[in-house]
């Protein structure tokens, strides 16, 4: 087996909060410390809740924002220490795209030029052969080769993100950090982008980190799923493992909230009380005990934090792991 | 029984520089008491300025046209004068929206707003005002009313917002409730909290729910019907087990066939091809004929609504009498 591309080893954000009238307010502790592996041309979905710390993992990747401590590797070298040169190559290798392809994209700049932007940074091409290659790719994500010449606001929220994609694929990256890449559009348009990240995979042999709050999307696109809860991983593994037979209580709720199109399956839904706590002062112990309805929950879940430990097929950061009546539950 | 509500022939117009646009162009249906219609759409279907042209707050220079009723009870709403919409408004409809945030004013209390609410629609004391705004906090499922009664809205989480806009919405204990994309801006988990909630109210207090969502999923065992919307018209009408058990209008079909799945076989997803048209394209015949694999001769022509089983209608030619 091959190294994997992506490793990440205790990434941890904090941000600071307050500010000048309160300095000494408790750090907002985004990314507590994930660690996750994203082999060639596999897929690993990150998944949660707003404010679970999911996009922070993709930015701090990228070096959009510092890590507060961690580290992470990119064909073995490492990302949080580069300087700038080695950055700009590093970005070479790993691109991005936003849920917002509209926010990402200079409302100025022609779509061609927005295009072309990255391959003349990093010299991939000059003169005409820059033209070409913008051509290729628009034709590569489903668009017309004639929209080059043509602003963002003519296009409709599918088309920009498949320019978005365009972008991105233009530097021939081998990672492409996904954040959100379909929530913002309808669901017929969501399709056709899935399908179209499927192909780019499939023929590029591209690697994704794909951060999204939809369990189903997630099941579509990715081999492998981590569960992000207050910036920790609570749950990872194979993609199929986790969704039939999840073991973190917070997984199987989410799981069970997921609003299916299909009126036969609503029996023993688990509807979690209250919301999230503030990732500015977690709870101690088990960050899930505040709203955790496993039957074995504890004393120990109040004061001992669970680490991730393999049980099955998956990684599960609860104390009680082993004892899965919760599945029953959940159907 | 005459159901609660009616709605027969609702257009709502727009003039453009290119002429005038039907962004809503015959809706009709209707809506039994105690009971949940969803009405189903992709952004541009005009489901939301459906749920707008009921309330008649249609934005200028946007109009309902002139054929169009909406009927409430015994009230023809299309008829009423502004002053006797005004107390129909948070009166005998409740309206909740998809962000509270931007529903809900910064700068008072979720008491003072959910009191006001109240006093605007009954006569009585702040005192009253004030206990009977607590006794809705507490309806909504929110915990520690009395407490909350003083937090400003940027104190409250996204789901709490939303319950103290749903009080809101109750406070003249409306017979008709509706509810435009009420969980779209809210997580998975929350979002189940709310349609848990809005279920319950409907049931407890047999008020009629209209819910206006894009998410198939939030419709399953919720809606007793739902209406799909495609182009400004219904596409299809169906109970909610027979629309999700047996779609019958292509458009439907195409959704259901997009969608990714939680359970079963992983294989590729089939979307509808292209994108809707803007209201001022759309063809003079079958509106979704560009975008079906079925389409034929007969879709150059407008289909109306056809029977396609119980309770079951699609505006769709392959339904037409005569063919299999």
């Amino acid at each position: 087996m091959s190294a994997p591309l992506l490793v990440v080893n205790g990434l941890v954000k904090h941000y600071r909060s307050g500010g000048f009238l309160s300095p000494a307010a408790p750090p907002v502790r985004a990314v507590d410390g994930v660690s996750f592996e994203i082999g060639r041309g596999e897929t690993l979905g990150l998944v949660g809740e707003s404010g679970c710390g999911k996009s922070s993992v993709g930015r701090t990747l990228l070096r959009l924002q510092e890590p507060t401590s961690g580290s992470a590797t990119l064909d073995g070298v490492e990302i949080f220490t580069m300087q700038p040169d080695a950055l700009r190559a590093m970005r070479r290798r790993m691109q991005m795209i936003f849920q917002d392809p509209y926010g990402s994209l200079n409302p100025r700049m022609r779509i061609g030029d927005a295009i072309a932007e990255g391959i003349r940074i990093h010299r991939l091409a000059t003169g005409a052969a820059v033209g070409e290659r913008v051509s290729a790719l628009l034709a590569e994500v489903g668009l017309d080769a004639g929209y080059a010449t043509r602003y963002p606001h003519e296009f409709s929220g599918g088309q920009r993100q498949r320019i978005g994609i365009a972008r991105a694929l233009a530097v021939e990256p081998a990672l492409i950090v996904c954040d959100e890449p379909v929530s913002a559009l309808d669901v017929s348009v969501q399709a056709q982008v899935l399908n179209l990240l499927a192909d780019l995979q499939a023929q590029r042999g591209l690697s994704y980190l794909f951060i999204a709050h939809d369990l189903a999307v997630v099941r579509q696109i990715a081999q492998r799923i981590a569960v992000m809860y207050l910036g920790r991983i609570v749950e990872s593994g194979p993609v199929d493992a986790v969704l039939a037979e999840p073991r973190h209580p917070y997984t199987v709720a989410l799981r069970s909230a997921v609003p299916e199109p299909d009126p036969t399956r609503h029996g023993g839904r688990i509807v979690l009380a209250g919301d999230p706590p503030s990732p500015a002062s977690p709870p101690p112990g088990c960050p899930f005990h505040t709203r955790c309805f496993h039957p074995s929950r504890s004393e120990r879940c109040r004061t001992e934090r669970p680490e991730l430990r393999a049980v099955g097929a998956q990684l599960v950061a609860c104390h009680y792991a082993e004892i899965t009546p919760l599945v029953e539950v959940a159907t | 029984m005459t159901p609660l509500l009616e709605v027969r022939d609702l257009s709502v117009t727009f003039p453009t520089s290119r002429g005038t646009i039907r962004p809503v162009d015959g809706l009709s249906f209707t809506l039994e008491r105690g009971q949940t219609l969803a009405l189903v759409g992709e952004s541009g279907s005009g489901k939301s300025l459906t749920g707008l042209a009921i309330l008649r707050l249609v934005p200028p220079p946007g109009a309902i046209a002139p054929a169009s009723v909406v009927r409430l009870g015994d009230h023809v709403l299309t008829d009423l004068d502004e002053r006797a919409m005004r107390a129909v408004r948070g009166g005998r409809i409740g309206m909740v929206f998809q962000d509270p945030m931007t529903s809900l004013n910064p700068v008072f209390t979720a008491g003072a707003q959910i009191a006001e609410a109240v006093r605007a629609h009954r006569r009585m004391s702040g005192r009253e005002a004030r206990a009977r705004a607590t006794a809705l906090l507490e309806e909504v499922g929110i915990p520690d009313p009395v407490r909350r009664l003083d937090d400003y809205p940027h104190q409250l989480s996204g789901g709490m917002r939303q319950r103290v806009m749903i009080a809101i919405a109750l406070a003249a204990e409306p017979e008709l409730l509706i509810a435009d994309e009420p969980t779209t801006a809210l997580d998975v988990t929350v979002q189940a909290q709310i349609l848990e909630l809005l279920d319950g109210l409907r049931s407890r207090r047999g008020m009629s729910v209209l819910l206006i969502t894009h998410d198939l999923g939030v419709v399953a065992g919720r809606a007793d019907h739902v209406a799909v919307m495609y182009a400004g018209q219904i596409v299809e009408s169906a109970p909610t087990d027979r629309l999700f058990a047996a779609p019958a209008h292509p458009y439907t079909q195409g959704l259901f066939a997009s969608i990714p799945k939680l359970e079963g076989q992983r294989g590729r997803l089939t979307p509808i091809q292209g994108v809707v048209p803007p209201p001022d394209a759309w063809p003079d015949g079958c509106r979704f004929a560009p975008r079906c694999a079925f389409r034929f001769e007969k879709s150059e022509e407008p289909p109306p609504l056809l029977p396609a089983g119980p309770a079951h209608l699609a505006r769709c030619w392959l339904h037409a009498e005569g063919r299999p």
